[in-house]
């Protein structure tokens, strides 16, 4: 074995520096595909090499959130896998409908593209009235998007083809207002929607939800991390409840996922075994 | 070859590259020992048609490149659509939704570059037809890293840009027709 390269000397020294001085853990995320975002937040901002940046960042607290923000680069859309959605809609929520009162909690929740999708399917199969979503990501600048509910409306057309993929019983369009080259969604889809910050690498059980939707962040994270996140789900779901991942997500790699157990695999829909429940 | 220290081959390639990968996948040896990873940009999700397609005219299993699964020898696993995939030191591959390079997702640069950072010069890449400027970089990173570049050569490609692109920003070991690629890796992992 060759000795480091500097580049992954520098990039062991920032996560070191992060969680010294700011308390962000970024050590257990997948090394490949973190020290490229790192190089690409490097180059973007004009910086010569990640220790430079590392330096910029141990003395001015006020690049942390654009750090933080750069470094977590929410993709997402609405409907996303239409399939998926459809699955919630066909294969869960008419067991979700014999209780009370529901709480669903999407974790990482980027700009809130499958938060609004949620509920709309909600409204439309009459749920949505008792329930809540909790809609958590450890970004507070994607928070504070999500929160405003506005996208390009170049992506009105693809959201409107998912929609009625994922089953919608309307138009996409029924919930929208579009001006200025965006589409705004409907407030009054945001009423039983609570924005929070939640760190999975540092916080807690949260919120006993009925359904859990964390898509596409286990990837980022390491088997360790994964287990770890996994075992978080566990503790927080309500017995019986659901947990649904990103469409090549998998639980084969985390012991915690042996509590769980397929109910749709394609849509990657997950419940909780009665044993651990 | 350290029969510790694994090869890899890693294919990328847009359009033509279904018809590209037909001559050279069909031409690799059945005994392969190095594992074969693809990126072809084909704009469609649908990875299973894909992998059904070029497991025809393969002698090796050809499957998709499952998060976080091994890279195994004699295997040839194809990247999934709309996922950047990279290989990570402990030689599996993980995904990322992180935003498109060269337009496009999966891109022939992020594989290469992190598969340059973990195998070195028990790497082979291979760029072949296509009309955008993925794999250059990549091509690049691999090179650096003491590993083996095969072009192919941008008159006989279907689309030139992207293998004219590669060889003019980093260079190649051999540049070569369709034909003449798998003769190259089977040769270059005896």
């Amino acid at each position: 074995m060759s000795r480091p390269e500097p580049d992954d000397v520098e990039l062991e020294l920032f996560i070191r520096a992060l969680q010294l001085r700011h308390g962000y853990d970024f050590s257990q995320y997948t090394r490949a595909s973190f020290k490229r975002r790192v190089q690409s937040f490097v180059t973007a901002h004009g910086f010569a090499t990640i220790g430079d940046l590392t330096t910029r960042v141990l003395r001015d607290d006020a690049f942390l959130a654009p750090l933080v923000a750069g470094l977590s680069v929410p993709v997402s859309e609405m409907f996303r896998n239409p399939i998926v959605f459809k699955a919630l809609r066909d294969e869960v929520f008419p067991l979700l409908a014999s209780y009370p009162h529901l709480n669903i909690w999407q974790a990482g929740c980027a700009f809130g593209e499958e938060v609004y999708s949620l509920a709309i399917l909600l409204q439309e199969a009459g749920l949505y009235e008792r329930t809540q979503i909790y809609a958590t990501d450890f970004n507070d600048v994607a928070l504070a998007r999500a929160q405003e509910g506005i996208f390009p409306s170049r992506d009105a057309r693809a959201y409107s083809e998912n929609y009625v993929a994922a089953g919608g019983a309307g138009s996409l369009s029924d919930y929208y207002h579009a001006r200025y080259e965006h589409i705004k969604l409907d407030e009054r889809l945001k009423r039983n929607i609570t924005f929070a910050n939640h760190n999975l690498v540092a916080d807690g059980v949260f919120c006993e939800p009925h359904l859990i939707l964390c898509r596409n962040v286990l990837i980022y994270f390491t088997d360790t991390l994964q287990n770890h996140v996994l075992g978080l789900f566990r503790d927080s779901l309500c017995r019986g409840g659901f947990l649904c991942l990103g469409n090549k997500e998998t639980l084969d790699f985390a012991p915690a996922g042996k509590d769980f157990v397929a109910i749709n695999l394609r849509a990657r829909i997950f419940r909780l075994a009665a044993r651990a429940g | 070859m350290n029969p510790a220290s694994p090869a890899a081959v890693v294919m990328g390639c847009s359009a033509g590259g279904l018809a590209a990968l037909r001559v050279v996948l069909g031409g690799l040896q059945a005994q392969l020992p190095a594992a074969v990873v693809v990126v072809c940009h084909t704009g469609s999700e649908d990875i299973d048609t894909l992998v059904g397609l070029l497991a025809r005219y393969c002698a090796l299993p050809v499957e998709e490149a499952g998060e976080r699964r091994r890279l195994v020898g004699g295997t040839v696993h194809v990247a999934p659509s709309g996922y950047h995939l990279y290989v990570e030191q402990d030689r599996r591959f993980s995904l990322s939704v992180d935003p498109k390079v060269c337009f496009v997702r999966p891109s022939i640069d992020v594989l290469f570059e992190s598969a340059a950072q973990v195998f070195e010069s028990n790497l082979a890449a291979v760029v072949m037809t296509g009309a955008n400027d993925d794999g250059a970089l990549g091509l690049r990173a691999v090179r650096a890293h003491g590993g083996l570049a095969i072009v192919q050569d941008p008159a006989e490609a279907m689309a030139a840009v992207m293998p004219a692109t590669a060889l003019r920003v980093a260079g190649a070991d051999h540049v070569c027709s369709l034909a003449g690629i798998a003769p190259l890796i089977n040769q270059w992992c005896a």
